[in-house]
């Protein structure tokens, strides 16, 4: 393990990590289902005008975004925590910070990326127009790493616990209030055709901002948890 | 002098002496200030000319959500503190402090909504001050959730202080995303604080209920820290020996 390089190790992570969450297809469709069937909820709930849908429905995407991130936090850790493996990651040679990274990057791309795909089948259901379709997958792209990122520092600071799930939307959901904000506001811009650079630079500066320091704080709340 | 002083402080059981020998000192200066605060705030400072009487809520509003701030930037300081250095003592002030700032921050939510009632007419609105100050007790409520769920007192108040770490990072980011999201959506007919310099008459009143919250929380962090200590210290000599004697 020692004369393993760090870009090697990080690599064969995300790689183990893919594998894995590729042989249980089934998880993996589980968030995105729950993104489609939370915004569904949403017209049913306030009624059929369209009017009112297009007004909520950067509001209602971006909020379902968030739970459905939110609910597959919890296994970003869990089987490894489970196994014992992650034990070993703290054992290993390199920092663990970035392998945390890694971590994040493939439950991300398992987990986050397939709201990004079925985001304009949503839009259009929502009747949020092609204008603004760009804008919003933009806003998915650049801010659902951020709810990966400080969400797995939620994760590891409940991940030893029994009840840790409610607690854990306790702890995360208020810090996904900045993205929340910023994302629907670029798409609510968008929709009425102004320009939506500033929104669009303050979700990359979070994602930057949170890429560098969310590792940190995550690799030592694990250290806490399994201490 | 400093390092001896610091390590002094560092041992729960000198500590626990101090912080009893303090605790009178802080509850008195409290009353004394409370209720000179009180008596200028409610009697002798003028009346408003716009707001009238209902003003007067100022002298508990203003100082609760200072001090809802203050204590979570103790939180943090602390937490920073016993991460790094390991010292058990600022692990107990970031466990002690949580649940009074929960309660200021409370009171500053519940006293501000009892004057929007007749200044905006409304109980709540979704000003900018107002949802950070609900987010900000959303954190607080968070840690003692985190605090409460771990059962090893020491890992839990590990984890509890990264976790103020992290909150007082995301703290000005909150802030000042929620005053964008609010200054472009809330409508103009609401009007909201302009910030007049204020008269001398009332600011007085309103930095002496300040320190006199800031010297409650003093008295209560300390009681707090205390009762924490003997419960983690339950099996060690000097606990034992002090219940000892206290039982003859």
């Amino acid at each position: 393990m020692s004369t393993l390089s760090l870009t090697s190790a990080f690599s064969m992570l995300l790689k183990r990590d893919l594998v894995l969450a590729y042989r249980r297809r089934a998880e993996m469709v589980n968030p995105m289902l729950f993104f489609v069937l939370v915004t569904a909820m949403f017209p049913l709930g306030i009624g059929n005008d369209p009017k009112l849908i297009e007004a909520v429905g950067p509001g209602v995407i971006w909020v379902a975004a968030l739970l459905a991130a939110l609910l597959s936090l919890d296994s970003m850790f869990r089987s490894d925590f489970d196994d014992g493996s992650l034990e070993q990651f703290m054992l290993s040679a390199h920092p663990v910070s970035i392998l945390v990274l890694a971590k994040v990057l493939a439950h991300w791309l398992v987990t986050g990326l397939p709201l990004f795909i079925v985001a304009p089948l949503l839009a259009v259901l929502l009747n949020i127009p092609a204008s603004a379709i760009p804008t919003l997958m933009l806003t998915l792209v650049l801010g659902t790493p951020v709810l990966s990122l400080i969400g797995s520092v939620g994760v590891a600071l409940t991940v030893g616990l029994r009840r840790g799930g409610v607690i854990l939307s306790l702890l995360v959901l208020p810090l996904y209030v900045p993205v929340l904000i910023f994302a629907t506001d670029a798409v609510k811009t968008a929709i009425v055709g102004i320009p939506t650079t500033a929104q669009l630079s303050i979700l990359s500066a979070m994602l930057v901002g949170s890429l560098v320091l969310a590792p940190v704080a995550t690799a030592a709340s694990l250290r806490i948890s399994l201490s | 002098m400093i390092i001896r002083f610091f390590h002094q402080m560092g041992s729960p059981r000198y500590f626990y002496g101090v912080a009893g020998k303090l605790i009178p000192w802080f509850m008195i200066s409290f009353l004394v200030t409370l209720v000179v605060g009180l008596y200028y705030g409610l009697f002798v400072a003028p009346t408003d000319y716009q707001q009238g009487e209902s003003y007067r809520i100022m002298y508990i509003h203003v100082p609760a959500a200072w001090m809802s701030m203050f204590i979570y930037v103790v939180m943090a300081v602390s937490g920073l503190i016993s991460l790094v250095w390991r010292i058990k003592m600022t692990e107990v002030v970031v466990i002690s402090s949580a649940t009074v700032g929960a309660w200021f921050t409370f009171l500053a939510l519940a006293t501000g909504s009892l004057w929007g009632k007749p200044m905006w007419g409304t109980w709540w609105v979704w000003d900018a001050r107002l949802t950070a100050e609900l987010l900000l007790l959303f954190l607080y409520l968070g840690i003692i959730a985190l605090h409460s769920a771990i059962e090893d007192k020491r890992v839990a108040a590990r984890a509890v202080s990264i976790l103020a770490l992290v909150g007082v990072v995301n703290i000005p980011i909150i802030h000042y995303s929620v005053e964008w999201w609010n200054t472009l959506h809330q409508p103009a007919s609401v009007t909201k604080f302009d910030k007049p310099s204020m008269d001398v008459s009332m600011l007085i009143p309103l930095l002496t209920m300040a320190i006199s919250f800031k010297l409650y929380y003093g008295a209560v962090v300390l009681m707090r820290a205390r009762a924490e200590i003997i419960e983690r210290e339950r099996n060690s000599r000097w606990v034992m020996e002090m219940v000892e004697q206290e039982a003859k």
